[in-house]
């Protein structure tokens, strides 16, 4: 393959990985932001966080993956945004530490204090993370102010404009729907009962701030359907995503709760390739100036590192595939709590 | 306050805060495979659970590891991005590599491991414990290899950027950076496989004396008895091997780093002048007067670790300016701190090897306390370790090479010191993030070590109170359980006896 398909197919396998991580960890983190809502007595509690117990951890290796694979295939990319969004970026570590170790170290105690404490972390960490997942998104979407060597020269304030924040509540409230979903899923009774009410209302949420921002988008963020004129099928996403959000109340009116959960993960889905369309062929996009914008083919590494990594790539998806499959299995079914339980 | 400064520190505190977790898993992932592997043969309930009880104390190093290990991938990105830039093309595929090979086998069969007891069968549950071990094993392979490139770099050439299909030159300057040449010569870089080595035995160290540590507290306070004592006579063979193998493999990485990077070998033992050198056990280092103070050395040593003869010369820090010097104070200590540390390991196991074979170690109170806090040093150890080898790196971030006459000299330019060629390596100071400012990585540093000091305490209060909890006692489990026997045995249809031998052993 030349130089330039290689660069092409890394930035597919992005968006792939992307997609695995806002799928996966996505109900994850709506599970933490529902968590002090929904969950009523610590049963209850336990039962939410050992639903995603057994595979939170791998979700989030899809973004730790993701963040490797930037750095090997778009080196540029990897040090400009990371960089560009210093703070940001340690505010998502911190409220990924927050939710990794709640959930450790939650259960380990007996006494409502030390519980609630994490409880209340676990929450936020969620709920932060998802918030800055979205801004980040908005943010690639209107662009950042760089320099010629691709170094963000703004200050914090200009990643908090009103589209970002925008975008990250929808995100906000599509996870928590996409959390609660999953939930269903993996309840029974009184609780599976009280989680109904939350579906409705998340859904109702997210609806509201999914055509607010697609209105938003349209009219103000021209970058964003330019792409379309060159490939006018991409409005198939359009319609798959619409499809999909008005087939979730439809799943749960007839009582088709897996249905629903894979109209949700279909939603995220074509958000997230409605993003990289709307990037190509942008990986950050200067707002000041567009010939300082970071390229796919500015920023790739060379030839032989993307067909290395391609092996590497090839090698090892049938592998993550396998034992991905096999956790979800092992663990289908309603939760059950054991000695073992966090 | 200075950006590069802050970084580093940032950077330092965050990876030893990270490397306080890897080691104890791998090590005890090791224990704990062993332990189920002899349940699985025996049907001897006290392995399995003792295998519980670990797995249980691995779960919660595990978090942290993971927890403290998502900064280390992203700070690559926010404070060294210039770094970044230049390495991306050889060593994000390691990082890469890393999350594809190794952290989704291990999360994955993790949950196998800690919640899957009830769900799998026996076997099935050994074998997700040896992956995980396995993936924790690997997940130090492609870091380290990294690590190494940065050390001894090969495999790669270094070239003019291109953008738009002209070279890219900004300000004047021609922008570089690394690409690969070569996959395999860059994952075997020179000191590679010998730090691969040496990292692993001493994280087996980490995690065997985190057993003997936990075990003799048991011993003392006379609690789980039988559990404690097959858990530290286990840990004990592993112990003493590994810090047997530690100094061999030590030795090899020593004479490595001489050749490679000199400077760093003249900074661990504080060689000032080139001449024949000798090994100092204790001293401090004077940077103005060039020589070591309160120096208590054996004549000659260190021309005899490093050419294996007493007088021969070795190459001293005058042989580079002294902006290239790493800093010696700090090297020279954490260097000197592990080798004593890894010496009294080896005089520590073999007296506890020696009174086990002569049949009293358990009697020995005094021995045992000595174990409880024992744990400290591997601990110690592994972070003075990388201390020495990542200060004794300054001021590269990637270390360019040096080169050496036929007659074993190094090659210097007309003032008789070493001429690095600048675009070969890369010094940490030009490594920074030039969009961060200095008061932006303050604020994460505070903020770091705020999280990290709260997490630490809360690790050691829920560790403290599992290892009061203790294994499950063995009566509120069958004695024996029999396992499913296996295809061979079950078709030969013999009746097994050995099998049904029960808990308490037979004396040890
Ligand atoms: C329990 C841990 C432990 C113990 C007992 C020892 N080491 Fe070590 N040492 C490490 C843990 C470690 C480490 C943390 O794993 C390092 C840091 C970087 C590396 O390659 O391994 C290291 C680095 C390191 C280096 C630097 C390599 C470099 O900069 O490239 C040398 C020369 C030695 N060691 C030599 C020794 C010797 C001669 C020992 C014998 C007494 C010894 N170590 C005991
Ligand atoms: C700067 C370098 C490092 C980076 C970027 C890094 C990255 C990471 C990441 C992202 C995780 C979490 C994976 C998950 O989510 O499951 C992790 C865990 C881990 N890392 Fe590191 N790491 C570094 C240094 C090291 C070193 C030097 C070693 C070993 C020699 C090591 C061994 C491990 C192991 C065994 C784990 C599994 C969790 C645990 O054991 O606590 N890491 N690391
Ligand atoms: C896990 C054990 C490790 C420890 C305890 C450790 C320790 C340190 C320390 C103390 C520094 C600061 C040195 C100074 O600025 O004077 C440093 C810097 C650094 N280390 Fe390591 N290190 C470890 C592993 C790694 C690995 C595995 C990598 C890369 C794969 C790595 C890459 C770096 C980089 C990029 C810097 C920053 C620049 C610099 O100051 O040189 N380190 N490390």
């Amino acid at each position: 393959m030349d130089w330039a398909t290689l660069a092409v197919v890394w930035f597919l396998l992005e968006g792939a990985l992307l997609m695995g991580y806002a799928i996966l960890d996505g109900f994850d983190l709506g599970v933490g932001i529902l968590h002090p809502f929904v969950p009523r007595t610590d049963q209850e509690r336990r039962i939410a966080i050992n639903a995603i117990g057994p595979v939170w951890d791998g979700n989030e290796v899809w973004l730790v993956t993701f963040g490797g694979a930037l750095f090997a295939a778009f080196p540029e990319a990897y040090a400009t945004v990371f960089s560009g969004f210093y703070t940001a970026f340690m505010l998502l570590l911190a409220a990924l530490i927050a939710r990794a170790v709640s959930m450790e170290f939650r259960s380990k105690v007996e006494g409502r204090g030390w519980r609630r404490f994490w409880d209340w972390l676990f929450f936020g960490g969620s709920a932060v993370a998802t918030l800055l997942f979205g801004v980040a998104v908005g943010n690639a979407m209107i662009g950042i102010p760089l320099d010629v060597a691709g170094n963000f020269t703004g200050t914090l304030f200009d990643q908090l404009k009103p589209y970002p924040v925008l975008v990250g509540l929808m995100t906000v409230a599509l996870f928590a729907m996409h959390g609660g979903l999953y939930l269903y899923l993996k309840t029974e009774g009184d609780f599976q009962e009280r989680l109904r009410d939350w579906l409705w209302r998340s859904w109702g949420i997210f609806l509201v701030f999914y055509m607010l921002t697609t209105m938003y988008t349209l009219a103000l963020v021209p970058r964003a359907t330019s792409n379309f004129e060159r490939w006018p099928w991409a409005a198939l996403f359009v319609v798959a995503g619409v499809l999909a959000v008005a087939n979730i109340p439809r799943c749960l009116h007839w009582g088709q709760p897996f249905q629903a959960f894979a109209s949700s993960g279909t939603v995220i889905a074509t958000l997230v390739m409605l993003f990289g369309l709307a990037l190509y062929p942008n990986l950050v996009t200067a707002s000041n100036d567009p010939a300082n914008s970071v390229t796919i083919f500015s920023a790739a590494s060379s030839p032989k590192t993307l067909t290395i990594m391609l092996i590497i790539a090839l090698i090892g998806m049938p592998f993550v595939l396998a034992y991905t499959s096999i956790i979800y299995w092992v663990f289908r079914g309603k939760v059950q709590l054991d000695e073992h339980s966090y | 306050m200075d950006l590069v400064f802050v970084s580093r520190l940032q950077f330092a505190l965050t990876i030893a805060f990270h490397y306080i977790f890897p080691p104890l898993t791998i090590g005890i992932s090791v224990v704990m495979v062993y332990l189920e592997v002899q349940h699985l043969r025996t049907g001897d309930m006290l392995f399995k659970t003792a295998a519980k009880f670990w797995t249980r104390i691995f779960a919660l190093n595990f978090a942290l590891g993971v927890a403290t290990g998502i900064v280390m991938e992203f700070q690559f990105g926010t404070n060294w991005a210039g770094y970044s830039r230049f390495v991306g093309d050889v060593f994000g595929s390691a990082l890469a590599a890393e999350g594809i090979f190794a952290f989704f086998l291990e999360s994955g069969f993790l949950a196998l491991l800690v919640f899957g007891w009830d769900r799998v069968s026996a076997r099935m549950h050994v074998f997700a414990t040896s992956m995980v071990c396995l993936g924790s094993i690997f997940s130090s392979i492609w870091i380290v290899v990294a690590n190494s490139w940065q050390q001894t770099p090969a495999g790669h050439h270094i070239v003019q950027m291109v953008r738009d299909g002209q070279p890219l030159s900004i300000d004047g300057e021609p922008v570089l950076r690394a690409e690969i040449v070569d996959f395999w010569a860059l994952v075997f870089n020179p000191s590679a496989v010998h730090r691969l080595i040496h990292v692993w035995i001493g994280a087996f160290l980490c995690g065997s004396f985190f057993v003997m540590s936990i075990s003799a507290w048991y011993l003392l306070k006379r609690q789980h008895e039988q559990f404690a004592k097959k858990s530290f006579s286990g840990a004990l063979i592993f112990a003493t091997l590994a810090s047997l193998a530690a100094v061999v493999s030590g030795h090899f990485q020593a004479n490595n780093v001489y050749q490679y990077q000199p400077a760093k070998l003249a900074a661990f033992e504080g060689h000032y002048e080139t001449g024949p050198g000798d090994m100092s056990l204790f001293g401090i280092p004077d940077n103005d007067a060039g020589r070591i103070r309160f120096n208590i050395a054996i004549p000659g040593g260190l021309s005899f670790l490093v050419h294996e003869s007493f007088d021969e010369p070795v190459a001293g820090l005058d042989r580079f300016r002294r902006e290239d010097r790493p800093p010696v104070v700090i090297t020279f200590a954490s260097y000197h701190i592990m080798i004593g540390l890894g010496m009294a390991f080896v005089g520590l196991t073999l007296l506890a090897s020696f009174l086990h074979w002569r049949g009293n170690l358990y009697q020995q109170r005094w021995l045992m306390w000595l174990f409880v806090f024992a744990v400290f040093g591997p601990l110690v150890a592994n972070q003075v370790g990388w201390v020495s080898a990542e200060v004794g790196r300054q001021p590269w971030i990637v270390h360019p090479p040096v080169e050496w006459t036929d007659n074993g000299d190094l090659v210097v330019g007309p003032e008789g010191v070493v001429v690095y060629d600048e675009n070969l390596g890369l010094r940490t100071s030009n490594a920074v993030s030039p969009s961060v400012s200095a008061s932006q990585v303050l604020a994460s540093l505070i903020g770091f070590s705020a999280i990290y000091l709260f997490l630490l305490v809360a690790w050691l209060f829920v560790l403290d109170r599992k290892i009061r909890h203790g294994p499950e006692p063995l009566d509120r489990a069958p004695e024996v359980e029999v396992i499913d026997k296996g295809l061979l045995r079950a078709v030969t249809g013999r009746v097994d006896h050995d099998i049904t031998s029960s808990y308490p052993p037979a004396e040890e």
